[in-house]
C-alpha cells in the first residue's frame, strides 16, 4: 500500500488493541449470563406456585460456609495472577492450589446438600416446580463450576511442572475472568435461592 | 494499489492428490476457506429447505389436495422454517462475516482460528443431525420421524406428552448443539473487530459491514441464549421429569412462548443486521457515492439492537397478556421501526445524486429497498395490536416474515454473491445469467408473496396442510405456488451461474467494482495471508483515497 | 428505465385493483372469513382500526416509493456523466432529523389509536346480561359449556344475536385441556388463544342472524386443519328453543335399544357422554344432541349416516390423525350403533 495518501500522523501513531482473550472471554461472560438469566427468571416466575411437595422453606438450608468457600476463592485467584505477574512462581501454586481446594470444598457442599434433599426430603427435579427449577438452576451453576474446575486443574499440572511463567499471565487472567463471573453469579443464585426464594 | 498483490511465486501450484485437498479443507482453519465452507454448506441447505417449501406449496395448491399426508405435511413446515433459519441463513451470513471482516480490517485471519473451525463443524453437525432425524426420530410407532412441532416447538406440544418419540429431541438438540456454534463464531467475530483492526482504523473508519457484523455478533450471544436456555429445560422436561412447561404441574406454556420470542424476535434482527451491512456495501459503490450519513446509520443499527430485545412479545398479542402489556410491546414494535425506516432514508440519500449503475449486484439491492419497505410497513401493522388479532397466525404473517427474510435478506445476500464473488474466486459471475436469475426471482417472489396476504385476509391460518373449499382460498393458493416454482427455477439458474462461472467467468483482478474497501486491495482470490503488508489507513474509504490523492476522505474526518 | 417504469407502474395497478376486488367481494360475503366483513363489534372496531393504520402506513408506501422510483430514475449513470464521479456527500444533520423527528411523531399517532382501540376491546366490563360460554381447547375439538344453563355440546356453537339498542353479547372463557388452540372467528372477533394453565377471555355481539365459520389457528397437532368452527348466531326465540332442547337427557328410543347397548357396552364410554346413560366420558365430544349438529369431527364431514358408519369404523378416512380410535365393531353392531346415533337429536 504506497504511504502517499496517508497523512505521516497515522504511521507514527501507536496503535493498541485490547488484548483479544480478554474480548472473547467478556462475550463468552456475556452469553452466559444470558442463559443464567433465564433460568433465573423461570425460578423467580415459579416461586409459590408449585401444586405439591416441599416448600423450600421446608427443606432448604442456607449453605454459608461454602459460599464463603467459593467467594474467597475468587480472592485468592486474583492473587495468584498477580504474584505470577511479579515472578513468584511458588507463591502462584500455593494460592492456585487454594483455589482448587475452595472450589472442590464448594462442589462438595452442593452434592452434600443434593444427597440430604434427594434422600431425606425427598425433593428430586420431578418433584415439584420448585424442584425443577431449583436442581436446573444450582446444576447449571455446578456445572459452571466444574468446568471451571477442570481448566483450573489443567493450568495446577502444568504449573507443577514448571511450565508456566509470567509470561502467561495474560492467559491466566482471563481464566480468572470466567472464575469471577461463575462467583458472580453465585451471588445471584444465592440471593434468589435462598434468600429471596424462602 | 498492486504493490500490495505481491504473491510469492511457486507456493501452492504443483498437481495435489484430491484426498489431500480435501484433508486441507477439513482440517482448515483459514477464515477464507472456512467461509466458503460455511457458504456452501448454506447453500446446499437453501436447496434443500426450498424442495421442502415446493411440497408444502403442491399440497397447498387446492383444497382438499391429497399430495402428502397431514403428518408429513406436519413435518415440512417445521423443518423448512428450522432449516431456512438455522441451516441456510445463518451459515451464509457466518460465512460472509468469515471471508470478509478480517480482509475488510486489515487482519491476516479472524482473531481465534481454531474456535472458527470448530464452531462451523459444529453448526454443520447440528444440520445433519436435525436431518438425520428422517432416519433416526421414531420412537414409538407412529410417533413420527422429523420434528413436526413448528419451528417454535411451542408447550405443551413440544412435551412427552403430546410429542412421544424423538423427533422433538433431534429439533431441541441440532439447535442447541448449532447454537454453541454460533456463540463461537459471534465471540471470534467481536474479538477480531475490536482487536485486530490495521493501524489508523479506528472504529469510525471501518466499513459498515464490519460495524453491522460486530452489533450481530453481540445479539448472537444474548438472543440465541436465551433459546439454548429453554431448550434445556425442555430437555429436563421431556427426560427428567421436570415441568418447567409441564401445564399439570402448574408450569406454563406462556413461559416456553416468552423464551422462545425473547430469542425469536431478536434472532430475526441477527439475520437483517448483516444484509444492511451488504446494502451498505454495494450502495455506495454503484450510486458512486459514500455511504449517507455513516455515524448515524451505526446509531441506528445499535438502536435497532437494543430495541429488539424489547419487542418479542408482539409474537404473543394474542396470548392472553394484559392490556398493559399490549400495549408496551405494541409501542416498542412501532419505535424500531424508526431506526429501521432512517436507514432506508439513507440509503436513498446515497442514491441521491449519485450516477447509479444497474449491475446485477445493484438491481438486488434496489429490490431489497422496494421490498423491505412493504416489508416494514406491514410489519408496523401488525404492531398495532387489534388488527394484529386478526392478521395473527394466519397467511398475512407468513407473507410478512417471507417478505422480510426472502424480498430482504436472500436479495440483499445474493447481492452479496454477485458482488463479492469475484473477490472470492477471481471469476466475475455471469452478469446475462444474473440478470435472468434477478427478474424471473422478482417475478415469483411477487406472484408468491404479494398474493399471499390476501388469504390470511380472508380468514385463512397457517400451518393447516389442507383447507375447505368454498373460502375463497383455492385460487389464491394456486398462484402462490406458482410462484413458488418460478422462484425456484430462478435459484437453479443462479447455482448454474455459480457453477459455470468458476469455470467460464470473466478474469475479475483485484478490483473490478472501482470499489473503497481493503478487500478490494489484495489480488482475487486473496493469497492465504491476505495482504503483503499490513495496511495504514487514514479514513474509512482508504482506496478511495488512493484513487483520489487530490480529494481523500481523510481530509474531511 | 422506461420499461422498469412501466412494470413497476403496472405491478403497482395489479396489486390496487386485486385489493379492492377482495375489499368488494366483502360486501357479497360468499366465504364467511373475510377480516373486511365484520358482522360484531369488535370486529368492526378492528376493521376500522385497521383502515386508518392502513392509510397511514399506505401514505409512507407513497412517499418514500415515489422518491425510491425517482431516484433510481434520475441519477443513473450515462454515458455522458459515467466518466466523473458525483459530488461525495457525507450526510446532512437537518435531513436526519427531520427524517427522524417525523416518524416519531407518526409513531406516537398510530400508538395511541392503537392503545385506545385495544383497551376498549381488551378491557370491556361484561354487563349482566352477558350469555356465558366456556369453551375448552382439544386436540382437534371443540368442548362447550354454558353453566349457567347447565348445557354441555360440542364444535357447533349456539349464541344469540346482539341488538344494537339492547345488547346481549356473549363472553367467552377460553380454557385448553391439552395444547394450545385459538378461536378464530374473523367476521365477529380477532383471535384468542386457548392455553392450558391460562385462561382467557373475549367476547363478541353478533349484528345479524346466520352461520358464521372460522378455525383454530394455533398449531396444535396433527389435525390442527380440521378443528373447525361453527358458530350459529341465532334469534333470541330460536336460541332459547335450542337451550331448551340441548338441556333435555338423550332421547330414549325403544325401537334403538340394540343400538345403544352396543354404545354403552363397548369402550365408546371412556371417552364420550351421553346424557341419561351411564356413559360420561369427558375425553371426545359429548353426544346427547349429536343430531342437532349439522357436521361430525369438527367440522371435517357433514353429519351424514354415511359418515357416522365411516367414522367410527375408520376415522382417519376422514381425519387421519384424529384421536378418535376405530371401533372394530361388526356389520351389525355398527348398524345398530348409528341408527342408535340417528335418533340423538
Amino acid at each position: 500500500m504506497s504511504a502517499a495518501a496517508i497523512p505521516l500522523s497515522e504511521t507514527q501513531r501507536p496503535w493498541n488493541l485490547p488484548y483479544r482473550g480478554k474480548v472473547a472471554m467478556a462475550g463468552l461472560i456475556i452469553a452466559e449470563a444470558s442463559i443464567f438469566t433465564i433460568f433465573v427468571v423461570a425460578y423467580l416466575f415459579y416461586m409459590g406456585k408449585s401444586l405439591t411437595g416441599p416448600t423450600p422453606r421446608e427443606v432448604l438450608e442456607t449453605p454459608i460456609f461454602f459460599t464463603i468457600c467459593l467467594l474467597s476463592s475468587s480472592l485468592t485467584i486474583h492473587y495468584a495472577g498477580k504474584v505470577l505477574q511479579r515472578g513468584n512462581r511458588s507463591a502462584f501454586l500455593s494460592l492456585w492450589s487454594f483455589t482448587i481446594v475452595l472450589g472442590g470444598l464448594f462442589l462438595f457442599g452442593t452434592g452434600q446438600e443434593w444427597h440430604r434433599l434427594i434422600y431425606e426430603q425427598g425433593l428430586t427435579i420431578s418433584t415439584n416446580l420448585f424442584g425443577t427449577t431449583y436442581y436446573s438452576l444450582v446444576g447449571l451453576h455446578a456445572f459452571h463450576v466444574t468446568a471451571g474446575m477442570i481448566m483450573l486443574v489443567i493450568v495446577a499440572i502444568f504449573a507443577f511442572a514448571g511450565r508456566v511463567g509470567t509470561k502467561h499471565s495474560r492467559r491466566i487472567e482471563v481464566l480468572s475472568l470466567y472464575w469471577h463471573f461463575v462467583d458472580a453469579v453465585w451471588v445471584v443464585v444465592f440471593t434468589v435461592v435462598y434468600v429471596l426464594g424462602r | 494499489m498492486s504493490s500490495n498483490t505481491i504473491t510469492i511465486p511457486g507456493i501452492g501450484v504443483e498437481e495435489k492428490p484430491w484426498l489431500e485437498t480435501l484433508h486441507e479443507w477439513v482440517t482448515t482453519v483459514d477464515h477464507k476457506r472456512l467461509g466458503i465452507l460455511y457458504i456452501v454448506y448454506g447453500l446446499g441447505f437453501l436447496v434443500v429447505g426450498g424442495v421442502e417449501a415446493l411440497i408444502i406449496r403442491i399440497q397447498l395448491m387446492h383444497s382438499h389436495n391429497d399430495f402428502v399426508s397431514p403428518q408429513v405435511f406436519n413435518r415440512m413446515f417445521t423443518m423448512h422454517g428450522t432449516t431456512m433459519i438455522f441451516f441456510m441463513v445463518m451459515p451464509v451470513l457466518f460465512g460472509f462475516a468469515n471471508y470478509l471482516v478480517p480482509l475488510m480490517i486489515g487482519a491476516r485471519d479472524m482473531a481465534f482460528p481454531r474456535l472458527n473451525a470448530f464452531s462451523f463443524w459444529l453448526s454443520a453437525f447440528g444440520g445433519l443431525l436435525l436431518y438425520f432425524s428422517f432416519l433416526g426420530g421414531s420412537g414409538l410407532y407412529g410417533a413420527g420421524n422429523a420434528p413436526d412441532v413448528g419451528w417454535w416447538a411451542y408447550a405443551p406440544l413440544g412435551a412427552r406428552a403430546f410429542s412421544p418419540g424423538h423427533s422433538t429431541d433431534y429439533w431441541t438438540l441440532s439447535l442447541l448443539v448449532s447454537g454453541f456454534g454460533s456463540i463461537g463464531t459471534a465471540i471470534n467475530i467481536i474479538a477480531t473487530v475490536l482487536c485486530m483492526r490495521c493501524p489508523g482504523m479506528k472504529l469510525g473508519r471501518m466499513p459498515l459491514l464490519v460495524w453491522l457484523y460486530l452489533v450481530m455478533g453481540g445479539m448472537v450471544l444474548i438472543a440465541i441464549t436465551p433459546l439454548s436456555a429453554a431448550q434445556i429445560m425442555l430437555l429436563v422436561d421431556r427426560y427428567l421429569g421436570g415441568h418447567f412447561f409441564d401445564t399439570q404441574a402448574g408450569g406454563s406454556a406462556v413461559l416456553w412462548m416468552h423464551f422462545f420470542w425473547i430469542f425469536g424476535h431478536p434472532e430475526v434482527y441477527v439475520l437483517v443486521i448483516p444484509a444492511f451491512g451488504f446494502l451498505s456495501e454495494i450502495i455506495p459503490v454503484f450510486s458512486r457515492k459514500p455511504i449517507f450519513g455513516y455515524p448515524v446509520m451505526v446509531a441506528a443499527t445499535v438502536g435497532i439492537g437494543f430495541l429488539s430485545l424489547t419487542v418479542w412479545a408482539h409474537h404473543m398479542f394474542t396470548v392472553g397478556m394484559n392490556s398493559y402489556a399490549n400495549s408496551f410491546f405494541a409501542i416498542t414494535t412501532m419505535a424500531v421501526g424508526i431506526p429501521t425506516g432512517i436507514k432506508i432514508f439513507n440509503w436513498i440519500g446515497t442514491m441521491w445524486g449519485g450516477r447509479i449503475q444497474f449491475k446485477v449486484p445493484m438491481l438486488f439491492c434496489i429490490g431489497f429497498l422496494f421490498q423491505f419497505l412493504i416489508a416494514g410497513l406491514t410489519g408496523i401493522i401488525q404492531a398495532s395490536v387489534p388488527v394484529d388479532w386478526q392478521l395473527s397466525l394466519s397467511y398475512f404473517v407468513v407473507a410478512h416474515f417471507h417478505y422480510v427474510i426472502v424480498g430482504g435478506i436472500l436479495f440483499a445476500t445474493f447481492g452479496a454473491f454477485y458482488y463479492w464473488y469475484p473477490k472470492i474466486t477471481g471469476r466475475m459471475l455471469s452478469e446475462r445469467l444474473g440478470k435472468w436469475h434477478f427478474w424471473l426471482f422478482v417475478i415469483g417472489f411477487h406472484l408468491t408473496f404479494d398474493v399471499m396476504h390476501i388469504p390470511g385476509l380472508l380468514g385463512m391460518p397457517r400451518r393447516i396442510y389442507t383447507y375447505e373449499p368454498g373460502r375463497g382460498w383455492d385460487t389464491l393458493n394456486l398462484i402462490v405456488s406458482i410462484g413458488a416454482f418460478i422462484q425456484a427455477v430462478a435459484i437453479l439458474v443462479f447455482v448454474w451461474n455459480l457453477i459455470i462461472s468458476y469455470f467460464k467467468g470473466a478474469k475479475a483482478g483485484s478490483d473490478p467494482w472501482d470499489a473503497w474497501t481493503l478487500e478490494w486491495s489484495t489480488s482475487s482470490p486473496p493469497p492465504a495471508y491476505n495482504f503483503a503488508t499490513v495496511p495504514v489507513v487514514a479514513s474509512a474509504r482508504p482506496l478511495w483515497d488512493l484513487k483520489h490523492p487530490e480529494d481523500p476522505d481523510s481530509q474531511y474526518e | 428505465m422506461q420499461g422498469v417504469k412501466n412494470t413497476i407502474r403496472t405491478a403497482v395497478h395489479l396489486f390496487a385493483f386485486l385489493f379492492c376486488r377482495m375489499t368488494t367481494a366483502a360486501a357479497v360475503d360468499p366465504t364467511g372469513t373475510n377480516v373486511f366483513a365484520p358482522q360484531s363489534t369488535p370486529a368492526r372496531s378492528i376493521l376500522h382500526l385497521s383502515t386508518f393504520v392502513l392509510t397511514i402506513t399506505g401514505l409512507i408506501f407513497v412517499v418514500v416509493f415515489t422518491l425510491l422510483v425517482y431516484s433510481i430514475s434520475k441519477f443513473r449513470a450515462t454515458s455522458t456523466n459515467a466518466n466523473s464521479e458525483p459530488a461525495q456527500v457525507y450526510g446532512s444533520t437537518q435531513i436526519e432529523l427531520a427524517w427522524t423527528i417525523i416518524p416519531v411523531l407518526i409513531v406516537v399517532v398510530l400508538f395511541m389509536a392503537t392503545a385506545r382501540v385495544l383497551h376498549a376491546m381488551q378491557d370491556a366490563p361484561e354487563p349482566a346480561n352477558a350469555l356465558e360460554v366456556t369453551v375448552i381447547g382439544h386436540q382437534f375439538w371443540w368442548e362447550y359449556r354454558y353453566p349457567k344453563l347447565g348445557v354441555v355440546t360440542a364444535n357447533e356453537l349456539h349464541i344469540p344475536v346482539s341488538d344494537a339498542a339492547h345488547p346481549t353479547p356473549t363472553f367467552l372463557q377460553l380454557l385448553s385441556a391439552d395444547t394450545d388452540h385459538s378461536f378464530w372467528i374473523p367476521e365477529l372477533a380477532g383471535k384468542t388463544d386457548l392455553v392450558p394453565n391460562h385462561p382467557n377471555r373475549m367476547w363478541m355481539d353478533p349484528e345479524r342472524t346466520g352461520v358464521f365459520l372460522g378455525q383454530c389457528a394455533q398449531y396444535c397437532g396433527t389435525q390442527h386443519a380440521k378443528m373447525l368452527l361453527r358458530v350459529s348466531v341465532d334469534s333470541p326465540e330460536d336460541f332459547a328453543d335450542w337451550v331448551r332442547e340441548q338441556r333435555q337427557p338423550a332421547v330414549a328410543d325403544e325401537r334403538v335399544a340394540a343400538g345403544r347397548r352396543v354404545f354403552e357396552t363397548t369402550s365408546c364410554i371412556n371417552c364420550h357422554a351421553i346424557n341419561g346413560t351411564v356413559a360420561n366420558g369427558r375425553f371426545g365430544p359429548d353426544l346427547t344432541h349429536l343430531m342437532s349438529r349439522t357436521t361430525i369431527a369438527a367440522g371435517a364431514a357433514l353429519n351424514t349416516p354415511e359418515n357416522l358408519h365411516l367414522w367410527i369404523q375408520n376415522p382417519d378416512a376422514i381425519k387421519h390423525g384424529s384421536l378418535m380410535p376405530a371401533m372394530q365393531l361388526s356389520k351389525s353392531d355398527l348398524d345398530e350403533l348409528v341408527e342408535y346415533l340417528e335418533t340423538l337429536q
